[in-house]
């Protein structure tokens, strides 16, 4: 059995250690070590999206990386979205105001996607944010909601 | 759904990790962008003993620009490569055919030297690399080798690549100016990999007829291919609908596809010929646009 090795980053904002296998996902370091479990695991082979997080500012699937290949690295996960604990970031309030959740279990990977999105075309037409989304999947099929959410924060501004 | 243990090595330098993969050789897998190679572990299909990470080799990372040639290394990103100004500018096809693969999420991950290294038939980046003359350059301790694209690509998801030899990095020769240049797929679900991908270059003369041309194929056989057939039936001609539609003919005599979950081999062969046409039309219309630039 190969040794644990230790690992060190950050993850919203906040300085993490532990020593894990090399196997361990960077998903499952984030649900089990350290106890984000509002990253979701859906395919476990970068297919569904539901494990979206943002490394370095950039869109991953954490079912596709190792979390020893994070060591060093900035990591944001859905929890780190809102700006305070009785607070909504603005996406997730234009979620909350367009029902653009129902079971809830692609929610954490559609916002981060969406932050990615917007960040890099701050107004962007429903088919080019059709396309941005188009790699996370919603198996309750609300992307209409979802699409009109993220259009909706985009309208308003207050993301990027 | 989870992969077997391995050992995890990350080198530094690129001596490092071809001493690495000296050591434990076929025992070894390198890890890149891991878009495929990690599914694969994740579903048990690859069980390396050791992985040899060389995302921390910060030399492999540049994209960089010689005449003529652009060179793009082995952990440089596909999302870095589709915006970065060198390539859009002159490696235009390389840049909207990376748009095709999988998502952003994948591209930031995923390394164009990695899809070639993955030698998945039916992914992009192969064929683009066949359409620009694309070499791939192979270190081993003591020995390098650059191996052109088209000798590359052995079988399916096989390369020439030996178990203790890393990809370096991989040049793209820039067309002539000019050059008008078409990409285009088709998948049954948005960043799928094709059914059939198609990448062409026309070029004309001064009297408006076909100087060169290059037309490559994936998703139609176990490597990406070049039409040659295809393409000398295009050279000398004066390019249009009649014989944009009696290159898609030609294109379909010249390949194999194989029937699979996906799609019959007559509906790939088909669809060949439809994109063989709407690529080479769309590189019709760049030509003219670069010619009048």
């Amino acid at each position: 059995m190969p040794e644990r090795t230790s690992v060190a980053l950050t993850v919203n904002g906040q300085r993490r250690e532990a020593y894990v296998e090399p196997r361990r996902s960077l998903a499952d370091f984030l649900r089990y070590e350290i106890g984000l479990t509002g990253t979701h695991v859906g395919c476990e082979h970068g297919v569904c999206g539901a494990c979206t997080v943002l490394v370095e500012g950039r869109t991953v699937r954490s079912c596709l990386l190792f979390a020893v290949q994070m060591n060093g690295q900035d990591v944001l996960t859905v929890e780190g979205l809102a700006p305070a604990p009785d607070a909504l970031h603005p996406l997730q309030q234009a979620f909350h105001e367009h029902h653009a959740l129902q079971c809830g279990f692609c929610t954490p990977g559609m916002l981060l996607t969406a932050l990615e999105l917007l960040q890099d075309n701050p107004a962007p037409t429903e088919d080019e944010v059709r396309r941005g989304l188009a790699g996370n999947l919603c198996m309750c099929t609300g992307y209409v909601n979802i699409v009109r959410a993220v259009l909706a924060a985009a309208a308003a501004g207050t993301v990027a | 759904m989870k992969p077997a243990a391995f050992d995890y090595l990350a080198p530094r330098e690129v001596s490092d990790a071809l001493a690495l993969l000296a050591a434990y050789g076929s025992e070894a897998k390198v890890l890149a962008g891991g878009q495929s190679l990690v599914p694969l572990m994740n579903f048990r299909l690859a069980r390396p003993a050791y992985l040899v990470d060389i995302n921390r080799v910060d030399a492999l990372a540049g994209i960089d620009g010689r005449p003529g040639q652009v060179s793009i290394g082995a952990i440089a990103r596909q999302r870095d490569a589709a915006i970065h100004a060198l390539v859009k500018e002159q490696l235009p096809m390389l840049a909207e055919a990376i748009g095709y693969i999988g998502h952003v999420g994948i591209q930031n991950r995923g390394t164009v030297c990695g899809s070639l290294a993955h030698a998945d038939p039916a992914a992009e980046l192969p064929v683009v690399a066949l359409a620009l003359d694309a070499t791939v350059h192979l270190q081993r301790t003591g020995s390098e080798r650059s191996v052109p694209a088209e000798q590359f690509f052995s079988g399916y998801l096989t390369t020439v690549l030996e178990p203790d030899e890393l990809l370096i990095a991989t040049s793209f020769c820039v067309p002539p100016a000019g050059t008008g240049w078409g990409f285009t797929e088709i998948a049954r679900r948005h960043g799928d990999f094709a059914l059939v991908a198609v990448a062409t270059l026309l070029r004309l003369d001064a009297a408006g007829r076909v100087a060169s041309a290059r037309v490559a194929l994936g998703g139609v056989g176990p490597v990406p291919i070049r039409a040659r057939a295809t393409e000398h039936i295009l050279v000398g001609e004066l390019p249009g609908d009649d014989l944009f539609r009696a290159a898609a003919a030609t294109v379909g005599t010249e390949i194999e596809p194989t029937d699979d979950i996906h799609a019959s081999s007559d509906y790939r062969r088909h669809l060949a010929g439809v994109l063989v046409r709407r690529a080479l039309t769309t590189a019709r219309s760049r030509c003219a646009a670069s010619a009048n630039a």
